[in-house]
């Protein structure tokens, strides 16, 4: 078992209570693997006491990437929200913990 | 038009990504790179409300509170060079701030020197008119508070487009898009038709890479041992060139700390990016997801294949109003045992909070170290920390509410858990921000000038 960390790299952006997290791949032949295993539903399982609202994955495979957009994650937005970390800035580093299952290589097809 | 498309790049530095971002980067920016502009980017989501509040106390007030600093230490060396400069730290009071900056300009002996003020974003006025005759409905529905701070359209760039063409050589603004900034010069040098959205859009995201200067070189990105990046501590602002055609290059001076790879690149590209086929500004629909992140050289990145549509008919506005008040207060514990007393100290606060009859509207209770970020759920795998920090949070109607949540953490020192240390408490007043839409042919942008 890996996590992501070990597979992309990520960034969070913020506005108001939607976030956005980007997911990487270091190495483009990895992109079948974060297609298959990152869905938007998994993503919303994974964050699921943090994101109260629907996760959309956006894929963009000229860059190896995937935008996941996370609805009412924020506790408001981060003019409002009394969380320790009101952008959520720290989010790209829960969604790179997320577990990846050795062997996904060889059913990245479907 | 062989003459347009045989022109050089324009090149931009970016001098700011927020308000309080550091100086000494966009003084090597000013003093040794090649550039044509230098962008100041200093506007928060909520930084204008709260501007907006300190303009009606000072109406001299309003502005970024480091627009003197930022432009005594850049403004002698984008003089003697011939760099323009464009900022958004007019904030709540452009026409204030470009006093002040004639003024110091004088003081610099830079006489001459032309400011240019873009005024026209503050839409309070036609907000609150199209809210009484229920005409935002459709946009904000029930989230329009019915008390209102202040209202700013977010400006595209066509007046700092103008008001470089009539020989500005500083541009300040109050709210304009973030990628409006560096777009204008882009518009103004290259010639842009105004329905020009292949271009445009291209313009746009030159500004969406380059709006949060050291995030594009390597900053809010190492990882160590995964992502390294070299002399974090000197990090180097970043420079866009961008030619006639809308081709990006972002670079950055050689001497100084930080990175410019297609990683950093990757990553800004889609930061705070939603639907990457429909990311919208003032001046043009973008559609980045055939966009490509390529290598040239060490520190040089070529963004291409990014293409526009028609700009969206209507401007956002940014709504900030009153919410009440937050108080604070945070503990800490350490050692065998930290984080059990440091979840009884915050059963303790909640209960007293509740038998003493504090009022509040929301309460957060979060121990720091363990699950104040992500939650439990997420947190639950790793080992107890050796030490934590209680953090009780609320939202209250009244101050002296939000002032009882502090006193009562501080009260654990002598009637809480053994061992509790280091009491911080605080209160701030909560300005929140919500946004609706306005048709844009309602929303008219001026220009005021001081010359030093």
């Amino acid at each position: 078992m890996r996590t992501l960390r070990e597979l992309a790299h990520s960034r969070t952006g913020d506005k108001g209570d939607t976030s956005n997290i980007s997911l990487i791949a270091y190495d483009a032949a990895d992109y079948p693997l974060l297609l298959r295993w990152v869905t938007a539903a998994r993503v919303k399982a994974h964050l699921s006491e943090i994101v109260k609202g629907d996760v959309m994955r956006y894929e963009l495979p000229r860059l190896g990437a995937l935008n996941f957009v996370l609805e009412h994650a924020l506790s408001g937005g981060v003019t409002r929200s009394l969380a320790l970390d009101a952008h959520g800035k720290s989010l790209s580093s829960a969604l790179l913990s997320m577990a990846i299952p050795d062997g996904g290589e060889e059913t990245g097809d479907d | 038009m062989s003459s347009i498309s045989l022109s050089r790049a324009v090149r931009i530095g970016a001098g700011a990504g927020y308000s309080g971002d550091r100086i000494e980067p966009a003084i090597e920016l000013a003093e040794r790179a090649h550039i044509d502009y230098l962008v100041f980017e200093c506007l928060a989501e909520r930084t204008i409300a709260l501007a907006q509040q300190e303009r009606r106390r000072d109406p001299a007030r309003g502005y970024d509170p480091f627009l003197e600093a930022r432009m005594r230490a850049v403004l002698p060396a984008c003089r003697r060079r011939g760099i323009r400069v464009i900022t958004n730290a007019g904030a709540a009071n452009p026409a204030a701030a470009a006093r002040t900056v004639a003024e110091i300009a004088r003081g610099l002996g830079l006489q001459g020197l032309r400011v240019a003020a873009v005024l026209g974003d503050d839409v309070l006025a036609l907000v609150q008119r199209r809210a009484a005759e229920d005409e935002l409905r459709d946009e904000c529905g029930d989230a329009l508070p019915a008390e209102m701070l202040s209202a700013n359209a977010y400006l595209g760039a066509e007046p700092i487009v103008d008001a470089l063409a009539q020989g500005a050589d500083v541009v300040i603004t109050g709210r304009v898009a973030d990628s409006s900034l560096f777009l204008a010069p882009l518009v103004h040098e290259h010639r842009w038709s105004a329905d020009d959205w292949m271009r445009r859009a291209r313009g746009a995201v030159a500004g969406h890479l380059l709006e949060c200067a050291g995030q594009i070189t390597g900053g809010y990105f190492v990882d160590p041992t995964f992502k390294d990046v070299p002399h974090l501590a000197r990090l180097g602002f970043p420079i866009g060139e961008v030619d006639a055609e809308g081709a990006i290059t972002v670079t950055k001076l050689g001497d100084t700390g930080g990175c410019v790879t297609v990683r950093t690149c990757t990553e800004q590209l889609l930061y705070e990016v939603h639907d990457p086929r429909a990311y919208l500004t003032p001046d043009v629909c973008v559609d980045i997801s055939e966009a490509t992140v390529t290598e040239l050289a060490p520190d040089r990145v070529r963004v291409e294949g990014v293409s526009g549509r028609e700009r969206p008919e209507r401007l956002k506005v940014s709504v900030g109003f009153a919410h009440g008040f937050v108080g604070e207060g945070q503990i800490s514990y350490a050692g065998p045992g930290a984080a059990a007393r440091g979840r009884l100290a915050l059963d303790v606060v909640a209960e007293r909070l509740r038998m003493t009859g504090v009022h509040h509207d929301e309460l957060r209770l979060d121990l720091i170290g363990v699950n104040a970020l992500h939650g439990d759920a997420l947190s639950s795998g790793a080992g107890e920390p050796y030490e934590v920090r209680a953090r009780v949070a609320a939202r209250c109607a009244n101050q002296c509410d939000a002032r009882r949540i502090g006193e009562e953490v501080e009260m654990l020192y002598t009637n809480g858990p053994a061992g509790g240390g280091g009491v911080v408490k605080a209160t701030r007043e909560l300005v929140g921000v919500t946004s609706c839409f306005v048709p844009r042919d309602e929303v008219r942008a001026t220009i005021e000038w001081e010359v030093a």
